[in-house]
């Protein structure tokens, strides 16, 4: 195996739970405020994933108070205690950037009826 | 001085434990042989020539070059480079343990041939304007006045040829070191294109543990 790999994989998370473009997660993100830490979570519809192995991100959106906000997470960092799958999204497309000019029912992102094990 | 010869291979980034991208160069450093000794009373100096990377096929060695390694009844090496350390006798193996987390290091290599460059590119010039009808676009300009001095000054920047020339990058932090796979990550950019040779040292001496008392020309030296 090449080099960069093997570096990669000692910083990588054990386990990154399967989740896919178009669900809902939640994310869980560690923030430090001064001296304290606390817990932090961000809800949306994963609308990205890009790059591979330890460099792979993932983009979430949300509309917040009626202004729409993307957040973008490195998959593999520290910070991110828990990503939890709220809902399964049925979409296909790997990148939904085009929610971002919908509005309202529009931008409703359709739940999987069943799930394949 | 301590020092080890070794490959860059790439670059990557990694995580802190408190979550911040570190970009990191990752390096095959070593296994690197003692292949010859300078001594100070024979040579004037001491240091020791290291070799790296293996020759497996006799063939593509000339025959000097054989004797010099069958000497040191060592294999032929790719890259054979000096570095002005004690210590250590012919033969000897160093590798990557030498150096450790934290550690603040020297890299030198050769920087990437960037071919015929301008003025723009080779000396960070300004250049011209690049519209309104501008016809001064990346042209050097005056290089230099008429009654004085008649001539152009020395080391007047102009064009040429850029790159692949030996780059010096001191104060690098080393990162992490892989004693297992030889592997050495330093925090940075390090000169040169993927797969070039990369000569790694340091200001402090060798750990104790690597030392042999009975060679070398001692503390003094």
């Amino acid at each position: 195996m090449d080099a960069i790999k093997i570096v990669e994989e000692g910083y990588k998370k054990k386990e990154v739970p399967p989740f896919n473009i178009g669900d809902t997660v939640r994310v869980t993100m560690r923030v430090k405020e001064g001296d304290k830490e606390r817990l932090q979570s961000f809800e949306g519809v994963v609308i990205a994933r890009r790059g591979s192995g330890l460099r792979e991100t993932f983009t979430v959106r949300k509309i917040s108070y009626g202004i729409g906000v993307e957040k973008i997470f490195p998959l593999h960092s520290p910070l991110i205690e828990e990503i939890r799958v709220v809902k399964r999204g049925d979409v296909r497309r790997a990148k939904l950037y085009y929610i971002r000019h919908k509005k309202g029912k529009a931008a409703k992102i359709k739940e999987k009826a069943f799930i394949r094990a | 001085m301590k020092g080890i010869l070794g490959r860059k291979i790439g670059m990557t980034q990694v995580f802190a434990e408190d979550g911040r991208l570190i970009p990191v160069t990752v390096i095959e450093a070593g296994p690197c042989r003692v292949v010859q000794v300078r001594e100070l009373e024979r040579d004037g100096y001491v240091a020791c020539q290291l070799g790296f990377d293996v020759i497996r096929k006799e063939k593509n060695v000339t025959r000097p070059m054989m004797g010099h390694f069958k000497k040191a009844s060592l294999p032929p090496f790719r890259f054979l480079r000096e570095i002005r350390m004690e210590g250590l006798k012919q033969g000897d193996e160093v590798k990557v343990d030498i150096f450790s987390k934290g550690e603040k290091v020297t890299i030198t290599g050769t920087s990437k041939g960037k071919g015929f460059q301008g003025v723009m590119k080779r000396h960070n010039y300004k250049g011209g304007p690049g519209s309104h009808g501008s016809m001064f676009n990346r042209a050097p300009g005056s290089i230099g006045s008429s009654s004085f001095p008649s001539r152009v000054w020395k080391n007047k920047g102009l064009p040429g040829h850029m790159g692949s020339r030996r780059v010096t990058i001191k104060n690098l932090e080393v990162y992490d070191v892989k004693v297992d796979q030889n592997l050495l990550l330093v925090k940075g950019a390090v000169p040169g294109a993927n797969g070039s040779y990369l000569i790694i040292r340091s200001d402090a001496g060798l750990p104790a543990s690597k030392v042999d008392e009975s060679v070398g020309g001692g503390k003094e030296g």
